[in-house]
């Protein structure tokens, strides 16, 4: 039984710019006590899926607010799986209405956070976030 | 004598506010010195004489979805409303140098903005504009160059002379590298392009507002109010400086600077920012930088409502805040005014939001009396010290950013993001221990059910169509154009971002060619690499 802290992920796919919320959120987790690396701007779901297994994290929180979330969550798990990461998890806050909410939960995401969400809420699901044996 | 039951309050740059102001407080005020009539410098209470008397603000919304044509339509919609002036939004592929037929681009396409990829679009979002007649502000930072370029090259094909086109390119890079993220070039070439558009039109097309210096989003990603002021200033005076080292003389250019900056908030502390930061920036021009011509000393601004003073919950009441934020604008003596639709957190605006914003406006203009005199606050013994101790907090964020080697170095090391990250950080803080109050977020919470009701706001149905009709269109156009031209073009642009020329030239020639935005970003980025951010939160 490991009692290293969660191991998170804070990842801004795509060309959104709107890091407010991203940085929040990871110092919010930061200040929570679990490790956090912040991806920056403009990732491509390669390059987040390349740094979560290099980094060997636990989860992946991606922050989305263009609109293109369905995309950009689509391409993430299929590379996430095919790279043989399938058990992280992976969970989506930004700009997202309940139906697309919905379709995001059945392609794979564990958890969405849209606009809203109290941080505290936020923070409570990711230290809840099983570790795995790295 | 002080009520003991009496709570401190204490505003965001930690100003305490009093329960009650006097003559005392204004001790040593000269009316004369801190203020002057309006229309003259130091301009606190105001750039013009008679202001709304003479001329009322410009309503300005801020539009752009889908294709060019669809924008096109709602542009229409917006003008026949009364709206007299355009603020156009582009996707982020068009903001940020990709085609649309880009891996990069998809699911972006048409989404937060219309889609610009040739030439070809901004003469059908255009169509039927006449673009001597219409004000058109460009939501657009590394691509500025090229959109300017095209709208100059519309302009024509219109009959419409440079010197008759009155557009506003944002081109404010630097606060793209601080908030927004729309950054492409390394911090130095991203330098260059503002100040090629900035040089170029200032010669050849000289009613074009060529930057729009934006305190606004970096307010939006968390600033307090004095540094959204000190950081706008800091980042006017880099422009002016590396403008004037081109052996521009100040008065050549400042006339046509402008700022875009938010007033959501505490009204009084909003008003007395823009009090303080007009008189702020006349002295910084006229004594730093040497302007004679008043023009130059003048901070002409659009003041916006601000989305992030908007919230999530009950977005109904967003309509409200909506109506204060443009009463805020208005005593702060916006010379635009632009407002967030209250469904804006959800989904692109909706006609119905779009217009009630622009109805907002039309009613605080109209029916209340706000523009029957000037700066009607001035001499309040309130607001006149809130002023001046504001300009304090700003002068001392000045400094503080002196103290990072400048804002250019500031934002070249992070040390302004990481600033603005840690102001949200707090903020957000105190607006969940309810410091900040916020009415349906910290006070007044609705119980659930009625706060699910009131989400059930239309959202934008996008339509995936869009992007492939728009794709299509673009490889239309490269079968069909004279691909030599483009080449010959491309090379020429390639060569003289190697060079120290003016980059316009060769964009303007690029663009008549019907190159696409993606292949001129392309050649840019093949010279200059792009910028690699400083990680900070």
């Amino acid at each position: 039984m490991t009692t290293r802290p969660v191991k998170v992920l804070v990842a801004k796919p795509g060309l959104d710019g709107h890091d407010r919320g991203a940085k929040v959120v990871a110092h919010a987790l930061r200040d929570a006590g679990l490790e956090v690396i912040y991806s920056g701007l403009k990732r491509t779901p390669e390059e987040i899926v390349a740094e979560a297994v290099q980094e060997d994290v636990d989860v992946i929180g991606l922050s989305i607010l263009s609109g293109a979330h369905l995309t950009l969550a689509e391409k993430l798990l299929e590379r996430l799986r095919a790279a043989g990461a399938g058990d992280v998890a992976v969970v989506v806050g930004g700009t997202i209405p309940a139906r697309d909410a919905e379709a995001l939960e059945a392609m794979g995401i564990r958890r969405v956070f849209p606009m809203g969400t109290p941080l505290p809420e936020i923070v409570a699901y990711f230290r809840s976030v099983p570790r795995g044996d790295g | 004598m002080s009520d003991p039951k009496q709570r401190d309050v204490i505003y965001l740059d930690g100003i305490a506010i009093k329960p009650v102001y006097g003559p005392g407080d204004l001790a040593g005020f000269d009316y004369a010195r801190d203020l002057g009539q309006p229309g003259e410098y130091p301009f606190t209470r105001g750039i013009h004489p008679h202001m709304y008397r003479a001329r009322r603000w410009t309503m300005r919304q801020y539009i752009g979805f889908g294709t060019p044509r669809e924008t096109n339509a709602r542009f229409k919609y917006l003008m026949a409303h009364g709206q007299d002036a355009l603020n156009v939004a582009f996707d982020l592929p068009t903001q940020l140098g990709l085609d649309s037929d880009d891996l990069r681009a998809q699911g972006e396409v048409g989404r937060v903005g219309m889609a610009v990829d040739s030439l070809l679009d901004m003469e059908e979002a255009f169509a039927g504009i006449p673009a001597d007649r219409v004000s058109i502000s460009f939501t657009i930072n590394s691509m500025a160059a090229v959109i300017q370029a095209m709208f100059l090259v519309v302009a024509e094909k219109q009959g419409v002379a440079w010197d008759r086109v009155v557009t506003t390119p944002q081109n404010d890079i630097l606060k793209e590298f601080v908030a927004r993220g729309t950054w492409v070039y390394p911090v130095d070439p991203s330098l260059r392009l503002v100040c090629d558009i900035a040089e170029f039109c200032a010669r050849q097309a000289p009613r074009v507002n060529p930057i729009s210096i934006c305190g606004y989003h970096i307010r939006e990603a968390g600033c307090t109010p004095a540094q959204e002021m000190a950081y706008g200033l800091a980042i006017a005076a880099a422009y002016t400086e590396l403008l004037m080292a081109r052996g521009l003389s100040v008065d050549d250019f400042a006339p046509r600077l402008s700022f875009n900056f938010t007033c959501w908030g505490r009204l009084f502390e909003e008003v007395a920012k823009f009090r303080a930061g007009r008189r702020l920036y006349a002295r910084m021009m006229k004594e730093r930088f040497g302007a004679t011509n008043p023009r130059s000393m003048m901070f002409r601004s659009l003041i916006g409502g601000g989305g992030s003073g908007f919230t999530v919950q009950e977005p109904e009441n967003n309509i409200v805040r909506g109506a204060y934020y443009a009463l805020a604008a208005a005593l702060a003596g916006a010379q635009t005014m632009a407002l967030p639709t209250y469904d804006e957190a959800y989904t692109i605006p909706s006609s119905k939001a779009q217009l009630i914003a622009l109805r907002t406006m039309q009613i605080c203009a109209e029916e209340i009396g706000i523009a029957d005199t000037v700066d009607p606050l001035a001499g309040a013994y309130f607001v006149e010290t809130l002023t001046n101790e504001m300009e304090t907090k700003i002068r001392e964020e000045l400094v503080r950013v002196e103290r990072m080697g400048g804002i250019v170095e500031g934002v070249k090391s992070g040390a302004i993001q990481a600033e603005v990250a840690r102001q949200a950080y707090r903020f957000e803080q105190q607006l969940l221990a309810g410091e900040y109050p916020k009415v349906a977020v910290n006070r007044h919470v609705a119980p659930d059910a009625e706060r699910e009701a009131s989400r059930a706001l239309e959202l934008y149905a996008f339509d995936p169509r869009v992007a492939e009709a728009q794709v299509a269109r673009l490889q239309g156009l490269r079968g069909e154009r004279d691909n030599a031209v483009v080449a010959r073009t491309l090379g020429r642009l390639r060569e003289a971002a190697r060079g120290s020329e003016n980059l316009m030239p060769p964009i303007l020639e690029a663009v008549r060619g019907y190159a696409t935005l993606g292949e001129m970003a392309g050649a840019l980025r093949e010279v200059w690499g792009e910028h690699k951010e400083p990680l900070v939160f």
